[in-house]
This record gives structure tokens, C-alpha cells and sequence, in this order.
């Protein structure tokens, strides 16, 4: 970039209605580092990434913090922070108070933390003596302190999967407030977690469209007892987190290859998929080595993470595309989604793009044994004629059951996430057991995570994360006091997401480059 | 008696409409009702193989088979329904005899996602043995036993044919198309006895899931009617579950299209009335 260019770029920040001060400030800051030289790449990953059939997802030339840090809040309250000059807390007020003053510390790829705590663990210690009325109307105090303080549908807590009077006063407060922040998952153990709290949840889908719903059992085999669902479907290791998410454009690679469907599974994609992993070493070890994060951040030095708990994401999207050309390649009429050839061969793709992760080593990934963690990326406003992760296409999805018949059998490959959004009919709101039935029996077919949503209430949801309708109505006149409704406002005209029929807010994950 | 097979028109295997939670549906073909609000009169009659929809369909996914029956090629068809539109005697040529074991072999395939299943049609008790073997079946089976079984009836079945159903069966949701003897006829062709008789039976055996009361505009929707049918409801149960459904006109027959449908406020009235005389159960859809 000229010197010219880059300062037309500035002024066009600067000078952008649409944009609050701290938006302009996020994009600046965003524009110098992208002035950076990029992480040495081989001529070929440049390549790739150059066209886009790798992407780093604009997370910036210069890697200075992880994309996703999962602080330990539990071993923050119990400690307390020398950095931060606070004691540890010794009632609910205090505690409270605490994780307010530590979320402003706490950095990520969009500058606000993707993870906020499992509230109803990080708060138990504090809540014995706290009558429900007191509870209830400090929680919602801190409720709305959130959604003002930090307005970013990619905040995100956890709940369960035990049930607790501090997760029934959540859902109570959220079904009040009907904020976009903070994002939800609860965590379900069909061992463990009554019918009666996910009916709780499910009546606040009906009302928000949050909770989202985690396979807490498969979580725990693939990532241990401390783990969280942050950002939008991100799952990784309390006390850790994620170095960087690179994404692999399956759709792409099928639209270069040339020959059968075998000599794309066994020569072309292997290629493609360690020019991606390449990416992902190079932003690595920038971050470790070059920037120093671990060595500086205060979260590392009190031991609030730790990098032996961190790893990478690799990232794959456009299954479903690449399917229907290695299909129509081969003179193939079966679609992703609605046939079962078509099926077994998405299978075949992505168990054979896990088996390539899960042999590639990975500096600084011990989270995971030394290898990133696999993971269907569910798009950004950009993305345009490719579909999110290994989602069915818009509008082209199957009855229910079908549908989790043909998507469940990937959700076991992808320990760091995968999503599948289910829009349902507005009569569960008459009868929400019936959404119970089938987020246990979606568990049972081996989903990882589970999100539905319904056409009525007032968000929408795009990739992952929610947005008011209203506020992508509003954004072109007025602007967003949420990053990702800006986000949004683009996804909801390149993706056709409101065909859905569903769901609006600035997400600065999904959204992540200054407006242009 | 045990009935091996069982004329079906269709099934759902989601539906969160048809009982608690979320349920597998069997659609039974043949109805002895003829209701001037039938939302599926393809599912009243037995089709006749009069042929008269195998020209009309553009798939030419129907033809006559080797016993000159009427029957659909499922590899062509496409469930455009036009079929149903030209059919002269309110049926279908898509209904088919279904073998009791393939029923229960789709029930189990999507068994972990439900609550249980429910026997619509139609009128599900005109098969009554073939139901009871369904029922049967699943109350018999380790895996599926905890799935719970439901009926939903228009009423008119005898008490001999509950006798055999209630043993295998948790539910049922009873229609009532009229309280007032004449209405009934009217608006079914038959007579309500039965109806009544039904309702309080299963009350009394407690598998009475919900009275479903159909609001037709100008039929059978005014406060007084409504009053005297909730009175009698009532006294029969007092905790009794009752469904009010506002007439839409999706689905019905041309003859009947001048029917209006029912207008939300007065929907909402009608039910203040029924929790007026006690009863605290009440959806409104």
C-alpha cells in the first residue's frame, strides 16, 4: 500500500458517519498493522492467499494478540490480580465488580474478549448467602453493563450442564432484556442436565435466539472438563485459547482441480491443505516469537492463561460447493444435503482433511498435542457463492431430520466447532418440549453443537452470532453502537441470510476489515 | 386381533402439533365424517382407481398396474398434488398399505428425537386392530417402549373399540365439532352421540389429552354455544385440557371456500368465555 493510499484509507475512517468513535479507532488500528510487511509465506501460500483460497479472515498482517484468549476467571477470583490492583473479591458485588474491570483487559482479534466466564461456576462461591431477588437484580445490573460496555455479538458465556439458580436467573433476565450481548451456549450432559433447564433455554431461543446448545460429553472427550464455546461456535481450552483461524475455501480447491474425484482427494486437497497449514505456522510464530505475546500480556504473567493450553483452528468452508463440482465432475447428479453419494463423499473430504491436521505439526499448539484444532467456519460478511463451514446451503435444506441425518456424521472431526443453524416453526412456541426432543436426540446422532431459531422473534441470526432486525434496518441511515451489526448489515446483502428467514449487530469477528 | 398392515395415507416424522412434544405422525387413510372444514379431504375416501387423475399428472408418475389399480411410480412422483385437486370422490392415488414392521422400523430410525407418536389420519379408530398392533408393538419393544402413544380422533369409535385401544394407549385428542345435536350433522353428516359417549369414557380412564373445539364463523362460534359447550366440558372434567382452533381455509374444498375465517378478537373472547366457566387448561391456536 502507497503512502497515498493508506492515508485516503485513514481519512476515510476517520471521516465515517456510520462508525462510533471506538470503531474508527478499531479500524485504524487495523489499517496500520495491515501497512506491516506479512509473515514470511512460500511463493505458492502467498499465492493461495492472494486468491483467497486461503484466508486469514483479515485478522491483520502483524499478529499482536491471539485471536481467541480464554482467561482463567476462576483462578482470577480466588487469586486476585496484581496487575490489576484488585483483591480477590469476597461477595457478589465485589465479583462482579471484578470481571467488569478485568474485560477491559482482556484482548482478542475483535478487542473485546470472546469469552466472559461459565457464570454460573466463576459466580457460585459468592451467591450462598444472596437471597433470588438481590441475585436477580444485581445480575441484571451487570447484564446490561455488559451489552453497553461491550457491543460485540461475539462476547460470548457458558452455562451448565448442571442446573443452578444462577443460570435460571440468567435465562429469566435475558428473556427481559432481549439484548444482543453477551452470546450464549449451554452445555448439555443427558446424564446431568434436566429437561427442565433446556426447556428454560429453549424458551429464551423462542424470546432471543440464544442460547446455542454444546454436546458437552463429546466437548469433554475432545478438549477435557475445562473448556468453552466462545465467539460463535469456537470450542477450545479454558486457560488457553487459540493462536490464529485460518481457513481453507474447499470450493475453490474443487474449482482448480483438475481429474477425478480420487486424485482430488488424495493430491490436490492434501496440497491445499498444507499451504493453509502454512499460513497458520507462519501467523504462529509471528505471534509467539516476533510480537512476544506470551512474554508481555499480564493474563500469561499471573498465570490466567497459559500457552501449554493454547492451539491453532484450521478452518474449512465451501463443502457443500465443492461436493456439487467433484459430483457434476463426475457426471453425478446427487447434491450435498439430499443425496446419499454426495453425502459419503463430504464425509470422505473432511475426514480426510482431519486425518491431514491431525498428522501436520504445529508450534506452539500443545493444547492439542501439537496440531490445530479442525474447524467449520461459518463465513464472514464477505463471503459471497460459498457456503458457511459444512452447512447445507440457504434454502436448499432438508426436513429437519434429514438434515441432522447428513450433517451430523462431520461434527465429530471438529473439535474446535461446527455449526448448523436450524430454522424451525413458530408452533414450538406453543409446544417447546418438542424442541427438547430434538436437541437430545441431535446429541444422540452426534452433533457437537446445535443452534436453532425462529422467524418471529427480533433478531437474526447470520453466521453464528445475532443482530437486532432492527438494527440492520437502521444500519445504513444511522449506524451501529454493536461492531458486528455492521458486519451484519453486509452479510444480510451478499448471503441472502434473511432468506432464511431468520434473524441483526457490529461483529468485528466476521466483520473484520475497516468499511471500504 | 392383530392387523398386519394398515392403509396410510402418510407420515411426519417431526411434528410438534400433534401432542406433547415432538411426535412422529401416521396419517391413516378413510375418514367416516364428511366435515364441511376438512383441512385433508384426500384422506376421506378409499381410492376407487377410477383413473381420472393418471392423465393429469405432468410427471406421468401414475398408471394402472397389472390388477387395474391405480398407482405412483415414487421414483417420478413429485407431490405436486395435482392428483389431489382432480380426484372426484375426495382420495388419493398416493395412499398405500403399509406393512406394520416398516412402520415401526421409520418410528425407530427417529426414535432418540421424540416424545412418542401419534395416529391422526382420517380416522385413525376406522383401524382400529391395526392401531392397537402399532401401539402394541411399541409398548413390546425395550427401545421404544418409553415413546408415548397417542390418537387423535374425531370420537365417533364405540366403546368396544377404545376397549381395545386403551391398554396400549397413553392419549387421545378428541374433536368436537358441535355440542348441539343438529349443528353436528350438519357440519359432519353424523350424529355426536358417539362423540359425547367418547369423551366422557376417556375422561374416565384418564386418557383424555385434550377436547379440540374447531370455531366455524356463523356454525358453531357464538358466545352462548361456546358457554353451553365449555359448561359441559366442564362437568365432566374440570381439569380438563382444551384446544380452541380458529376455521382456516387452507386445505378445504372449493364447495366450502365462502366460509370466512375466524377474526383473532373474536378468537380471544370465545376464550374468555371458556375460562369463564372454570376451565384453566386452554390453548388457543
Amino acid at each position: 500500500m502507497s503512502m497515498e493510499e493508506f492515508r485516503a484509507r485513514a481519512r476515510e475512517i476517520v471521516n465515517d458517519a456510520t462508525l462510533t468513535f471506538h470503531q474508527r479507532r478499531h479500524y485504524l488500528a487495523w489499517l496500520a498493522e495491515n501497512a506491516l510487511e506479512y509473515p514470511e509465506l512460500s511463493k505458492e501460500a502467498a499465492e493461495a492467499l492472494n486468491k483467497q483460497i486461503i484466508c486469514d479472515l483479515f485478522e491483520g498482517s502483524a499478529p499482536y494478540r491471539a485471536r481467541y484468549i480464554l482467561p482463567d476467571y476462576a483462578r482470577a477470583l480466588h487469586n486476585g490480580s496484581t496487575h490489576l490492583e484488585l483483591d480477590p473479591p469476597t461477595d457478589l458485588d465485589e465479583a462482579l465488580s471484578f470481571l467488569l474491570i478485568m474485560y477491559t483487559q482482556v484482548p482478542s482479534i475483535t478487542g473485546y474478549p470472546v469469552y466472559l466466564g461459565d457464570f454460573d461456576k466463576i459466580l457460585a462461591p459468592y451467591v450462598d448467602k444472596v437471597d433470588d431477588e438481590t441475585l436477580y437484580r444485581n445480575l441484571r445490573l451487570f447484564w446490561i453493563a455488559l451489552d453497553r460496555i461491550l457491543p460485540d455479538a461475539f462476547v460470548h458465556t457458558n452455562l451448565g450442564p448442571h442446573d443452578s439458580r444462577i443460570s435460571r436467573t440468567i435465562f429469566r433476565i435475558e428473556r427481559e432484556l432481549l439484548q444482543v450481548v453477551p452470546n450464549i451456549s449451554l452445555k448439555v450432559d443427558p446424564e446431568v442436565t434436566p429437561d427442565d433447564l433446556i426447556l428454560d433455554a429453549v424458551l429464551t431461543v423462542i424470546a432471543t435466539g440464544k442460547p446455542h446448545f454444546v454436546n458437552h460429553p463429546l466437548m469433554v472427550r475432545d478438549l477435557g472438563e475445562e473448556y468453552a464455546a466462545v465467539s460463535c461456535y469456537n470450542s477450545l481450552k479454558i486457560g488457553g485459547g487459540s493462536h490464529t483461524l485460518n481457513r481453507l475455501n474447499l470450493k475453490e480447491v474443487a474449482l482448480l482441480h483438475q481429474g477425478d474425484i480420487d486424485s482430488f482427494i488424495e493430491e490436490t486437497l492434501p496440497h491445499y491443505v498444507e499451504l493453509n497449514a502454512e499460513l497458520i505456522e507462519a501467523r504462529i510464530r509471528y505471534l509467539v516469537e516476533e510480537a512476544k505475546f506470551f512474554e508481555h500480556d499480564f493474563l500469561a504473567a499471573e498465570g490466567l492463561i497459559q500457552l501449554d493450553r493454547f492451539s491453532a483452528m484450521y478452518g474449512i468452508y465451501g463443502l457443500a460447493e465443492a461436493v456439487d463440482i467433484l459430483m457434476e465432475g463426475a457426471d453425478k447428479q446427487g447434491r450435498y444435503g439430499h443425496d446419499d453419494e454426495a453425502n459419503e463423499l463430504s464425509y470422505e473430504i473432511t475426514r480426510k482433511v482431519a486425518d491431514l491436521v491431525a498428522s501436520r505439526p504445529m508450534p506452539y499448539c500443545a493444547g492439542n498435542n501439537g496440531r490445530a484444532f479442525l474447524h467449520s467456519q461459518s463465513g464472514i460478511d464477505s463471503d459471497l457463492e460459498v457456503t458457511a463451514g459444512t452447512r447445507i446451503p440457504i434454502g436448499e435444506e432438508p426436513e429437519m431430520f434429514a438434515h441432522i441425518k447428513a450433517v451430523a456424521p462431520h461434527h465429530d472431526l471438529f473439535q474446535a466447532g461446527v455449526s448448523d443453524i436450524f430454522h424451525v416453526e413458530d408452533t414450538v412456541r406453543r409446544n417447546p418440549s418438542a424442541m427438547v426432543d430434538i436437541i437430545r436426540g441431535a446429541f444422540v446422532e452426534g452433533m457437537r453443537d446445535f443452534t436453532f431459531n425462529l422467524a418471529t422473534n427480533g433478531f437474526i441470526r447470520i453466521t453464528g452470532y445475532l443482530v437486532r432486525k432492527c438494527d440492520v434496518e437502521q444500519f445504513d441511515e444511522m449506524g451501529a453502537r454493536h461492531g458486528s451489526t455492521t458486519f451484519a448489515a453486509g452479510s444480510v446483502k451478499n448471503s441472502h441470510v434473511t432468506d432464511r428467514n431468520v434473524k441483526r449487530v457490529l461483529s468485528r469477528e466476521s466483520s473484520p476489515r475497516a468499511p471500504q | 386381533m392383530k392387523a398386519a398392515q394398515g392403509h396410510l395415507n402418510d407420515v411426519i416424522r417431526f411434528s410438534a402439533v400433534d401432542g406433547p412434544g415432538n411426535r412422529f405422525v401416521v396419517f391413516l387413510q378413510g375418514c367416516n365424517y364428511n366435515c364441511i372444514a376438512c383441512h385433508n379431504p384426500y384422506t376421506i375416501n378409499e381410492c376407487d382407481s377410477c383413473g381420472q387423475c393418471v392423465e393429469p399428472c405432468p410427471e406421468m408418475a401414475l398408471f394402472y398396474d397389472g390388477h387395474n389399480q391405480v398407482t405412483v411410480d415414487d421414483d417420478l412422483c413429485t407431490n405436486c398434488d395435482i392428483c389431489i385437486q382432480v380426484c372426484p370422490t375426495d382420495s388419493t392415488p398416493l395412499s398405500k398399505m403399509v406393512r406394520l414392521e416398516n412402520l415401526v422400523r421409520q418410528i425407530d430410525e427417529v426414535s432418540p428425537f421424540l416424545s412418542g407418536i401419534t395416529v391422526s389420519g382420517g380416522e385413525p379408530t376406522l383401524q382400529a386392530d391395526f392401531v392397537a398392533s402399532l401401539f402394541c408393538s411399541i409398548k413390546c419393544s425395550d427401545k421404544l417402549s418409553r415413546l408415548t402413544t397417542f390418537v387423535d380422533s374425531n370420537g365417533s369409535a364405540s366403546r368396544e373399540v377404545w376397549d381395545r385401544l386403551l391398554p396400549v394407549m397413553d392419549g387421545a385428542m378428541i374433536d368436537l365439532k358441535a355440542l348441539d345435536p343438529d349443528t353436528h350433522v350438519a357440519m359432519t353428516g353424523e350424529h355426536n352421540g358417539p362423540v359425547l359417549d367418547t369423551i366422557r369414557y376417556l375422561a374416565e380412564w384418564q386418557r383424555l389429552y385434550e377436547v379440540r373445539l374447531l370455531m366455524v364463523p356463523g356454525r358453531n362460534d357464538s358466545p352462548a354455544v361456546v358457554e353451553r359447550t365449555a359448561r359441559w366440558l366442564y362437568d365432566v372434567d374440570p381439569s380438563m385440557r382444551i384446544k380452541l382452533i380458529g376455521f382456516r381455509r387452507h386445505g378445504v374444498r372449493p364447495q366450502f371456500a365462502d366460509i370466512p375465517e375466524v377474526d383473532p378478537a373474536h378468537l380471544e373472547e370465545l376464550a374468555k368465555i371458556v375460562r369463564s366457566v372454570g376451565i384453566k387448561d386452554l390453548v388457543l391456536v
